[in-house]
């Protein structure tokens, strides 16, 4: 019953409305109803993070973060939970500056063409059993190139503020985005050759049955959850990879000339990509909208999709209270000289992994051993002498200065 | 092992993020308006006018002597002096501040007033709450606001004060013992030009 609510709430809703509204206004009807909820949630669920990880960040360094807006003309604090409706209204209220050199109608068009494919990750997404905005067969293709698309937008803010800053801020989004989207991509494909479909509802329905039917729980997947989250990070801009907008260096780069709403909605669609790109990961390594006890479900679908959701919230702030920024060159060494190569040889390791299970039909057990011990193995000898031989010297080798030092 | 430095650092954030709900000592701030970190002894702020006893007008140590308003590098001090005298502690009499002002949105906190006074009259507060809406009259601080007991004093800055009142009881008795000589002096003068006479 609470399992397909939704699913039976659209219905009646939709039976009720074709009593007297046009045969052809319906489908219209049915996709409001399918995009209104997303557009309900997740601005709210960015909302809610943007207080949540001011007061992670700020219990991580033994402070105690924003407590005090609560409801206007009382006493009431609510523990700080009114921040961002206050943020939200002084976003809307603030004066929306275009430099004057700009090229105002680019300057303009940049929020727009980011917001609409970060929200177009959200129509592929399975929610929970059943709930999915649109079924598409390549819905994992069709994830990885609207994500793809919005770095245009990103280069078009960059370029038409006409500001060094924003300039420097866009180049370096480009160049660790395409060198972010080759892994990216890759590391997703093991469970793509594990699954035998590009669709991201049957990735997740290949996962039911409980907690070791989850991709995380191979070499393989293991190793690809890994990968797929750094390079994750590195596409949403997200710390430890947010050099795009180092405030320290480039005030906030590629969106330094906004201001007001258009500010905020570039703020937006960063941490909505980073839901979309953190509920693909999800859905390719943690079973989707599966429970951990297989038919015991306990929770509805979609409550087990955002449980794990808002856990992932919780581990990317962990992460940006704990890692410093990386510099430029160790960004694409690390992309090119150990996260595409692990991919490829992870690729390796899923295909191995399977003719390995193949050899032992009767029990799966065995074959799960043999996986580990053979794949497993071979893939961690692999990641150490990657790590420490290209990717760890590049990272921890001390630089020389040929001039400054003498 | 690529990666061991980073679960090292994670696991050192969890235990504070943990540690600070746990551990009140922990967080190193405080809720300021609620709560607030007692004011060190070597704290300064602005100036006040010390005062003997209960009455802020009659006990105030300042005699008027300008030495301040003269010294004062911003030259936010003004003074006026009043006509008539009336005795300090050890009974000399003395000129009080009709008016005395110090502008402290000119103030700069540099306390030379308070080394060059020869009276002990003016001393740093560790008071910083002035904000007012109000950005003229709000912040020039008059006789009445800036007169403060020496209790006041004792509290905020201790060691100091008890040297201070030491070295005025001192004077005190000094000085009591001088008029004593004194008067036994001319009553021995008196004494002599009776028996003279």
């Amino acid at each position: 019953m609470l399992e397909n609510i939704f699913v039976v709430a659209k219905q009646s809703v939709m039976g009720f409305l074709s009593g007297f509204l046009p045969e052809a206004s319906l489908p219209f009807i049915s996709s409001f109803l399918s995009i209104a909820p997303i557009l309900g949630i997740f601005p709210l669920l960015f909302a809610l993070t943007t207080i949540f990880e001011r007061k992670g960040l700020g219990r991580i360094q033994n402070r105690r973060g924003p407590n005090r807006v609560g409801i206007p003309m009382t006493d009431i604090r609510i523990a700080g939970f009114g921040q961002f409706i206050a943020d939200g209204i002084k976003s809307l209220t603030k004066e929306d500056i275009v430099p004057s050199s700009a090229d105002k109608l680019i300057h303009f068009l940049a929020p727009v063409a980011l917001i609409i494919p970060v929200l177009l990750m959200f129509s592929v997404l399975p929610f929970g059993k059943n709930l999915v905005p649109l079924d598409m067969k390549n819905g994992l293709l069709f994830f990885f190139a609207v994500g793809a698309a919005s770095e245009l937008s990103i280069f078009m803010a960059g370029w038409s503020s006409r500001n060094k800053y924003s300039l420097l801020g866009a180049m370096r989004a480009i160049a660790q985005m395409i060198s972010y989207e080759m892994p990216f991509i890759l590391s997703s494909l093991v469970v793509v050759m594990a699954a035998g479909s590009l669709s991201l509802v049957d990735i997740a329905e290949a996962q039911t049955g409980g907690i070791w039917n989850w991709h995380v729980f191979t070499p393989w997947g293991l190793l690809g959850m890994i990968l797929f989250f750094i390079a994750a990070m590195a596409e949403a801009n997200r710390s430890p990879f947010d050099l795009p907008e180092g405030e320290s260096e480039l005030v906030a780069g590629y969106f330094t000339e906004y201001s007001g709403f258009k500010f905020a909605i570039f703020f937006m669609a960063e941490y909505l990509g980073l839901f979309a790109a953190l509920s693909v990961w999800i859905t390719l390594f943690f079973g989707g909208w599966n429970g951990p006890f297989g038919q015991y479900s306990l929770l509805p679908s979609y409550l087990w999709f955002m449980l794990k959701l808002v856990l992932c919230i919780f581990f990317i702030i962990w992460i940006r209270g704990t890692m410093p920024r990386i510099r430029m060159d160790q960004l694409m060494n690390f992309a090119w000289k150990f996260m595409l190569p692990m991919c490829l040889i992870n690729l390796l390791g899923a295909g191995s992994g399977y003719y390995i299970r193949q050899t032992f039909p009767q029990s799966p057990l065995a074959g799960w051993f043999f996986e580990w011990l053979v794949v497993g193995t071979a893939l961690f000898w692999i990641w150490l002498e990657l790590g420490d031989r290209i990717a760890g010297k590049a990272l921890t080798q001390k630089r020389e200065y040929r001039y400054a030092d003498q | 092992m690529l990666g061991a430095g980073l679960a090292k650092g994670m696991r050192e954030t969890a235990r504070n993020f943990i540690g600070s709900y746990l551990e009140y000592e922990r967080l190193t701030t405080v809720e300021y308006p609620e709560e607030k970190i007692p004011a060190k002894e070597t704290a300064r702020q602005f100036p006040f006018l010390v005062y003997d006893g209960d009455d802020p007008e009659a006990g105030l140590r300042c005699v008027g002597c300008q030495i301040c308003e003269k010294e004062c590098p911003p030259q936010c001090i003004y003074i006026e002096k009043s006509k008539e005298k009336k005795p300090d502690h050890m009974g000399k009499m003395q000129l009080y501040p009709h008016t005395f002002d110090i502008d402290i949105s000119v103030c700069m906190s540099c306390q030379i007033c308070v080394e060059v006074c020869p009276f002990e009259a003016i001393k740093m507060d560790t008071e910083f709450e002035y904000s007012t809406t109000d950005r003229f009259g709000g912040l020039l601080a008059d006789k009445h606001m800036l007169a403060k007991s020496n209790e006041h004093y004792n509290r905020i800055h201790p060691t100091e004060a008890s040297a201070v009142d030491a070295k005025r009881k001192n004077d005190r008795e000094v000085a009591a013992a001088k008029a004593k000589a004194k008067e036994e002096a001319a009553k021995a003068e008196a004494a002599k030009s009776k028996t003279d006479g």
